[in-house]
């Protein structure tokens, strides 16, 4: 028996299975995560029919199904989204399943949606003209409603257009059409059709600013300003990650202190970013901001120009956050060079200076790029640091536009890192909110890894034009 | 490495051709006609362990001169020395002299780049840049600030013929070195260290790590080379200090045993320790 277990422990099988098993769980859990944030975020994006609910009681109930389950009761149940905020207050509602009598899909049911308290759930009669009706029955009026909605909207004028809808149980309401976004009947479309609807909403959300505290419409502004301020923090974080790896490998006398800066170097990559978030608004915002305010903006104080969170000001923080990175892999980029190169360049004459700048830096490209990718995989997920240097839950504009100096360092800034935290726990319907959770998580996923693919291509087309070198 | 010896190779006829009628063999301090390189006293250290003990060679100019010895025995540091290569160690310290043209290279008031653009080096290991071939060739020239195209493209041109490659390689010029053969890389280094128009060419054990027809080829490119330069061999290979040189040096654990012309040390040599070696009894 001992001899049997001996052998076996000596084989390694059981660190081979281990390792095994270990590795294939986080892989599951990272395939069922990545698995959620695509089911949830791609399907948010579907057009899913109406269904007409008449209950028990005799009254109706519109919506799009959101769930099925059977509650702690032991009570069978589904979950509608009704929509209709201004109407009934919330989004979603439980019906148990004895409470129905009959599921329908008419064809004639719309989803509105609307600048102001979610989608309408329900029927359209007639289209207005200030007083008098224009058409009446759903499909002339949406034929009728495209190039109104094109035109800009008069408010308050008498002969405004306003569309007539009524709720599941027949209760009227006038909407004005400068509220109105678009109308679909998504029980009458085709899947080509709904196909369309879905690409045209994934268009909207990439493309269009966010409406109702962010829970509605597009995250454009979130992810311009992650994609612009990550950007910027590379175009920080390279010049200085790679002068103070090149000096500590290069220049520096390797002894006591050289090797007490590394240790720092390294355990810097370990401190909490928020204590990072808490130096950036102490130093850059309030240090560095506030004077350059004083000497050059005195005449807009009190009113801060730059002693306020900005891009500049996040980007520096998340720059200094992810400088270990770079200063890590720049160095080891640099130790891979071969000593021949070196010497070969050397024996022609080369200064130290040159043989660094023509010879091992390009050499050792590879590996600097792998510290940019980290360092932006790293800085386009980082949430903490920002919310206290400047990411607002919604920028009335973007860092960069037609008016000089066109890029705005000083402005405020979304992220969708941050976008996600607001929408998902800050939001005052966290219910409705939650689908949009979903589709930003997906979207700054994407972010990261366009950015990262982006990194690794220049790193092959780099490796391939140096090819044979270590890294 | 078996006994056969030397004499049996042609090439060494040839070379003795176009000899400068040495006919006896000098001993350490018998310096030839005109000396390019003159090595004094020179010891060197690497920071306690001493390398090289006290050696004088006087390297004539236009010849080729070989370093042979066992691993260790500091040819390839002394060679290192004589473009102060061996500078870039750290805790390296040096005693005695060499000079280049009369002109210590250890002087303060010598320029180190200058130095090193007049003795060049082709290592061991070749180590083309991870640059186009041209790139790589015209480095040297564009250190010393030529950028004219024009001008580049002569040197170029003129190095790789010099090397014997341009022929090989005038097509692809703009192509990676890398995607070079072993041989066609040590050659491309030899023609990167003939840009800079050197006096002197060091070669550390060139062919160690070629096939037998890239180490032919290269040398065949000996002879013609030194017409133009004088050139410092190491090599492990006592055939090809043999084949190559006109003048041989034996170091044996950081002393010089034995300088002399090749013809003589392979066939006639005074120390018992040079005669082991070379039959193969030790080393």
């Amino acid at each position: 028996m001992r001899a049997w277990l001996k052998q076996f422990w000596a084989t390694g099988d059981l660190f081979v299975w281990g390792c095994g098993a270990g590795l294939s769980l986080s892989l599951l859990m990272i395939g069922g995560l990545l698995f959620l944030i695509l089911i949830n975020g791609f399907g948010y994006f579907w057009p899913s029919d109406l269904i007409e609910l008449t209950l028990k009681d005799g009254k109706h109930v519109i919506g799009q199904l959101a769930g099925e389950e059977v509650s702690p009761k032991g009570v069978p149940r589904i979950r509608v989204k009704v929509g209709n905020r201004d109407l009934y207050g919330l989004d979603y509602r439980w019906i148990n399943t004895d409470q129905i009598v009959e599921r329908s899909r008419p064809a004639n049911l719309i989803i509105l949606e609307r600048r102001e308290w979610g989608n309408f759930y329900g029927r359209v009669s007639a289209l207005h003209k200030g007083d008098e009706v224009v058409t009446e029955g759903a499909a002339s009026i949406q034929q009728a409603l495209p190039p109104l909605l094109r035109q800009a909207a008069v408010p308050d004028s008498a002969d405004a257009y306003s569309l007539l809808v009524a709720d599941a149980n027949g209760k009227e309401k006038s909407i004005p059409l400068e509220q109105v976004l678009r109308l679909l009947t998504p029980n009458d479309l085709s899947v080509l059709g709904k196909a369309w609807v879905y690409i045209g909403n994934v268009w909207a959300v990439l493309t269009t600013e966010p409406r109702e505290a962010n829970t509605e419409g597009g995250i454009f502004p979130a992810i311009f300003g992650t994609v612009m301020m990550v950007l910027i923090m590379t175009v920080i974080v390279m010049p200085f990650g790679v002068i103070g790896a090149l000096y500590l490998r290069e220049y520096a006398r390797q002894g006591v202190i050289v090797r007490l800066v590394r240790i720092a170097v390294n355990n810097l990559a370990g401190v909490p970013s928020i204590v990072f978030g808490v130096f950036g608004l102490g130093f850059f915002v309030y240090g560095v901001g506030g004077t350059i305010d004083a000497l050059w903006f005195s005449d807009r104080l009190p009113n801060p120009t730059f002693g306020t969170g900005g891009i500049l000001w996040a980007s520096l923080t998340l720059a200094l956050l992810t400088v270990p990175v770079v200063i890590v892999s720049t160095e080891e980029g640099l130790a891979a060079v071969p000593r021949e190169y070196r010497e070969g360049s050397i024996g022609l004459g080369a200064t130290k200076w040159e043989t660094i700048w023509q010879v091992v830096l390009p050499a050792a490209l590879p590996g600097i790029l792998t510290g940019l990718i980290l360092a932006m995989a790293r800085a386009a997920g980082e949430v903490a640091p920002l919310m206290l240097t400047g990411v607002v839950k919604l920028a009335p504009a973007l860092p960069i536009d037609g008016a000089w100096p066109f890029l705005h360092l000083d402005r405020k800034f979304m992220h969708l890192g941050f976008h996600i935290y607001d929408v998902g726990f800050q939001s005052p319907n966290v219910e409705a909110a939650k689908p949009m959770v979903y589709v930003t998580t997906l979207v700054l996923i994407l972010v990261v890894v366009a950015l990262n693919l982006a990194g690794i291509v220049l790193r092959n087309r780099v490796r391939k034009k140096y090819a044979g070198s270590a890294v | 490495m078996t006994g056969s010896l030397p004499l049996a190779v042609p090439s060494l006829m040839t070379m003795q051709d176009g000899g400068q009628g040495h006919s006896m063999a000098p001993q350490h301090d018998h310096a030839p006609a005109k000396s390019k390189l003159l090595v004094r006293s020179f010891s060197f250290f690497y920071g306690p362990t001493q390398a090289l003990f006290k050696i004088g060679i006087d390297i004539p100019e236009h010849q080729v001169t070989a370093f042979i010895g066992p691993s260790g025995c500091g040819k390839s540091t002394l060679l290192r020395c004589m473009n102060r290569l061996n500078d870039l160690i750290e805790g390296a310290r040096h005693e005695g002299d060499i000079l280049l043209d009369n002109e210590d290279i250890f002087s303060p008031s010598i320029d180190i780049t200058h130095l090193r653009k007049r003795v060049g080096m082709v290592f061991q290991k070749s180590n083309p840049f991870p640059k186009s071939i041209y790139e790589n060739v015209a480095y040297g020239p564009r250190l010393q600030g030529l950028n004219q195209r024009t001008v580049l493209d002569g040197i170029v041109e003129h190095s790789l013929q010099g090397a014997g490659l341009w022929e090989e390689v005038k097509d692809r010029l703009t192509k990676s070195a890398l995607g070079l053969s072993g041989g066609q890389q040590q050659r491309l280094c030899i023609a990167r260290a003939l840009a800079v128009k050197p006096d002197v060419l060091l070669m550390d054990e060139p062919c160690s790590a070629l096939d037998p027809i890239a180490t032919g080829r290269i040398e065949e490119l000996l002879f013609t080379l030194k017409k133009e330069l004088t050139i410092v061999i190491v090599t492990h290979n006592m055939q090809q200090a043999a084949r190559v040189s006109d003048w041989t040096a034996f170091l044996y654990m950081g002393q010089l045993v034995e300088f002399g012309l090749t013809k003589k040390l392979f066939t006639a040599p005074a120390q018992k320790q040079t005669e082991d070696y070379i039959t193969g009894r030790f080393g």
